[in-house]
């Protein structure tokens, strides 16, 4: 193929031209396929993508359409945002674990005219839908498996897709020179992708941003961490999720990397031993989930292996992280570290996959410091970076060599950051976006007209210049005796411990905080395993005695930190439960990207909230469930609520005294 | 776009359409004193799947052990793809194209899937023993093409991320799954299942449905299968037969059967 000469880099598609021209025989894309990894080149993506262009051109997608992307981590996927885009298109990616619904209400908001789905469960979840979708003209698949039968007046096979612009390329020589001319006529203000925001609250809204908002900020963010055309990436995080899309595509285009697409979701971990990214993003549950899943098998190894972890995993704890923020460490303190790097932290790295890691990031929520630190001490460069979906996720981001466990690092060039009077963050940025799509009256409420954007999150600056979350703004309340109470501060605490998956806290303009929590079934089981202690199912191992006595201590512990923190002391939890089904996305509990929402809970196990405030030490509820089938039952339960301690510091005595 | 449910007529009518793949006719086979299987003929047509039901020691087991070769009725005669048989070893209807996965499972529990997979290809592979120890070669080109099926086999039932991990390990719905992708590794003509979802919560049977429909359909793979969970069979099977102490008291049509009064009498007992 012949690669025209000149191209701008203003979109991602003429930055694809760039870099099959520049780069043409180094690895874009790879992907694991019948247990092998496959890879193309940037010249083979770019031809690709030029033949999904054609054929989508051909189906009659044109300049302005929307084109939905439903499924996995696949090449063949991120090549429909370029494809889409080449044309003029919206691409606009969508969650593949949400439901029918879900989705129905994106496509019918978007006004979608395209769908591209991964397999059968996506389309099926597509044809559902289509009498509320008037305006979806085709769906097109990239796995056939079992779609063979369908009926095909409206839906297409990717390849046939691409055929089809193959087609067009070979009958008509000026075809492939249209295609190049209106590549290079896209503009930097031209709307890149609208990404859909999970939202804890209400109906997901539609992010616009431009190919500027995320060119800028990516190569912004390329230059901080300097990310070249070397890097490899692993890509498993949701597709429609906006760390993902710049992670994946945007980055990948503009610095010229490799991203590497795993099997399937249950192979990540495999995969990525495999590859050993350079660069690489979690966010903190996979940190957690990593770190108690050695610690679990650690349990199982040999005396003398133990022995040998825990003396230098304890040694690491001492001169680790000093060691990787280049301080002054006496050489014979190196010299012992490297032998623990031989022995303990490499094996360990590797088992990880994080042999080749430069970078690493975590973000989306609060790390717990001693994970943090775990795995920074074993020479893992991991960092926190702070962002959202409306900023092209950099607003903040922590230079090598100043880390600190609970901040999340100073503003990345060209964005600034301040701090409103009600103490929520506000940041002005070229990665800001455009508007919400459709919905004018949220963009006036979240930008203003200067520029600033409201994140909704509170926070402040600490005196070493870095900036340090609270919790959402307008979570933070107060308690009737009129001390503060930051619900998320709380629950990150007591999400720290394993054993704790998630916890939901409960206080503002009550007497006192309240909280659930839902155990880990990875952790708790192991323990109980060990314990010979037998359950048939998460309700029962959850309503087990001596599983509320660990939970007990753990939040008597969290309330001795609180005590230590003269802003947090008056917030300690005085009664707690532990709750009799694991939250999860289908019952609407959590979001897709697993955070919380608050109120729906609350509204949910509203007669739990009563009993906690009623005095009462045990409840009777009912609730009901969505099984993964999509259909209805529920479960029953008598849940237990235990009384707690609260600690009284000499500053808030009085405070103190009121909570008891 | 919706599939409209096809009615009674049609649906017989389709399976009158289809060749017979597999015909037994008056087979009886007993141990000493004890009859397993009474004076019992029907047929298995290519392309459908076919159920095999009926109360506990029905003789359903022993009906699969008389077709892929196990057991020799003492009377009757089947006839597998026109070709009518006489005494046989279960390693040749392997070779005919019989595959089968077993009630209690029966893979090699410190072998890892793949392997077990692969050992499902052993009667397909024709190098000797002699280049195989050569390793490079022939051998090797061999085993290549044979690892490709078998990856292509991993793939469609889903089994990725337990390639390398030895089977005992595995949770018993996965275990399944392996021993169902080991039956397919030998591209069988009839694939004979024996209770594929026994002891499978509702997900992994969900699953286990898919992957027959699939197995069925996207392969074209001929299927009999012993299943307990009615609604399954009722679900998945063209044609359904049912036994009852040794004897067939009815066959057809889901639909049929599941109105047939003797067949209501057996898997509810009758008041002596």
């Amino acid at each position: 193929m012949q690669v025209p000469p000149s191209a701008g880099m203003d979109t991602f598609p003429q930055l694809l031209i760039r870099n099959a021209r520049d780069w043409g025989d180094r690895p874009a894309y790879r992907e694991k396929d019948l247990g092998i990894w496959q890879s193309w080149t940037w010249r083979e993506v770019l031809e690709e993508v030029r033949k999904l262009s054609l054929g989508l051109k051909s189906l009659g997608c044109k300049e302005g359409d929307k084109v939905a992307v439903i499924g996995a981590n696949r090449p063949h996927l991120y090549w429909v945002f370029a494809a889409v885009q080449a044309l003029g298109g919206v691409p606009i990616p969508v969650y593949s674990d949400s439901v029918a619904e879900e989705i129905a209400y994106v496509l019918g908001h978007a006004e979608v005219r395209f769908a591209v789905a991964e397999d059968q469960e996506q389309v099926d979840k597509l044809l559902e839908m289509s009498e509320k979708l008037p305006l979806l003209e085709h769906i097109i698949y990239e796995d056939p498996k079992g779609l063979r039968d369908y009926d095909h007046t409206s839906l297409h096979r990717y390849l046939s897709v691409q055929e089809a612009g193959q087609a067009l390329l070979d009958t008509d020589e000026q075809t492939a020179n249209e295609w190049f001319e209106a590549v290079n006529a896209g503009k930097r203000e031209d709307i890149a992708v609208i990404l859909y925001t999970s939202g804890t609250t209400g109906r997901p809204k539609g992010v616009m941003l431009t190919f500027k908002n995320l060119i800028v900020a990516v190569e912004n963010a390329n230059k901080f961490d300097n990310l070249d055309e070397n890097a490899d990436t692993v890509a498993y995080l949701p597709m429609a999720w906006v760390g993902d899309h710049v992670f994946s595509y945007a980055q990948c285009l503009t610095a010229g990397y490799c991203v590497n697409c795993p099997e399937g979701p249950e192979t990540v971990s495999i995969d990525r031993k495999e590859i050993a990214p350079t660069y690489m993003f979690a966010p903190p549950r996979v940190f957690e989930g990593m770190l108690t899943h050695i610690m679990v098998r650690m349990e199982d190894a040999s005396k003398m292996k133990k022995k040998l972890f825990d003396y230098f995993l304890d040694y690491a704890n001492q001169v680790g992280e000093r060691i990787l923020n280049g301080d002054k460490v006496s050489l014979f303190a190196r010299m012992k570290y490297a032998v623990g790097e031989f022995c303990v932290y490499g094996p360990l790295k590797n088992e990880m996959g994080f042999s080749r890691v430069r970078v690493a990031y975590t973000a989306g929520e609060a790390i717990g410091p001693e994970i943090f630190k775990f795995y920074r001490s074993i020479g893992l460069n991991l960092k926190q970076l702070y962002g959202q979906t409306e900023s092209s996720v950099f607003i903040t981001s922590q230079p090598d060599g100043q880390i600190y466990a609970d901040t999340v690092g100073v503003p990345m060039p060209d964005v600034e950051v301040k701090i409103a009077d009600s103490g929520e963050v506000m940041y002005r940025s070229p990665g800001a976006f455009l508007g919400y799509y459709k919905n004018d009256d949220a963009t006036k409420d979240t930008k203003t007209e200067e520029g600033w954007v409201h994140t909704g999150d509170a926070g402040m600056f600490l005196d070493n210049g870095h900036l340090k979350i609270i919790d959402r703004a307008k979570d933070v309340g107060k308690l009737n005796d009129g001390s503060m109470f930051a619900p998320k501060y709380i629950e990150n605490k007591l999400k720290f411990f394993p054993n704790i998956k998630e916890a939901v806290t409960f206080g503002n303009e009550r007497d006192y905080v309240c909280a659930f929590v839902n155990i880990d079934l990875v952790a708790v089981g192991n323990w109980a395993e060990r314990n010979n202690i037998a359950y048939a199912s998460y309700q029962e191992l959850a309503a087990h005695p001596e599983v509320y006595k660990t939970i007990q201590s753990h939040v008597d512990q969290v309330n001795k930190d609180l005590s230590q923190e003269p802003m947090m002391a008056g917030a300690q939890i005085k009664r707690f439960l532990v709750l009799h089904k694991e939250l999860d996305p289908d019952d609407g509990e959590l979001t897709r990207t697993q955070k919380v929402r608050r109120n729906f809970v609350a509204d949910r196990y509203a007669p739990l909230i009563e009993a906690f405030y009623a005095g009462e030490t045990s409840k009777h509820v009912v609730t009901e469930v969505t099984f993964e089938d999509g259909r209805q039952g529920t479960i029953e339960a008598t849940v237990e609520i235990r009384e707690m301690d609260t600690y009284r510091t000499d500053a808030m005595s009085a405070i103190g005294e009121a909570a008891e | 776009m919706t599939v409209m449910d096809p009615t009674l007529e049609e649906v017989k009518r389709r399976a009158e359409e289809r060749e017979v793949l597999l015909d037994l006719e008056n087979v009886s086979l007993s141990f000493g004193g004890v009859k397993a299987i009474t004076n019992i003929s029907f047929n298995i047509k290519k392309g459908e799947i076919r159920a095999i039901i009926g109360p506990n020691g029905a003789g359903k087991t022993s009906m699969l052990n008389v077709i892929n070769g196990f057991y020799q009725p003492q009377e009757g005669v089947i006839t597998f793809n026109g070709e009518k048989r006489s005494s046989m070893k279960p390693h040749l209807a392997v070779s005919q194209g019989i595959a089968r996965t077993f009630q209690n499972v029966a893979l090699f529990k410190g072998m890892s899937t793949l392997d077990n997979i692969m050992a499902g290809r052993a009667t397909r592979m024709k190098r000797n023993m002699f280049w195989q120890m050569l390793y490079w070669g022939p051998a090797q080109r061999e085993e290549i093409e044979h690892r490709k099926k078998v990856e292509e086999i991993i793939d469609f039932l889903e089994i990725q991320h337990i390639r390398r991990t030895p089977v005992g390990t595995l949770p018993y719905g996965l275990q399944k799954r392996v021993e169902l992708a080991r039956a397919l590794a030998m591209e069988p003509e009839l694939l004979l299942l024996d209770e594929p979802m026994a002891g499978m919560n509702l997900e992994e049977k969900e699953d286990m449905s898919r992957f027959i429909l699939d197995v069925n359909d996207q392969l074209g793979t001929t299927i009999a299968l012993i299943e307990h969970d009615m609604g399954v069979v009722m679900d998945l099977s063209d044609r359904v037969v049912v036994l009852d102490y040794g004897r067939k008291i009815a066959d057809g049509v889901p639909e049929e059967v599941q109105s047939n009064q003797e067949v209501i009498d057996a898997y509810l007992g009758l008041s002596h």
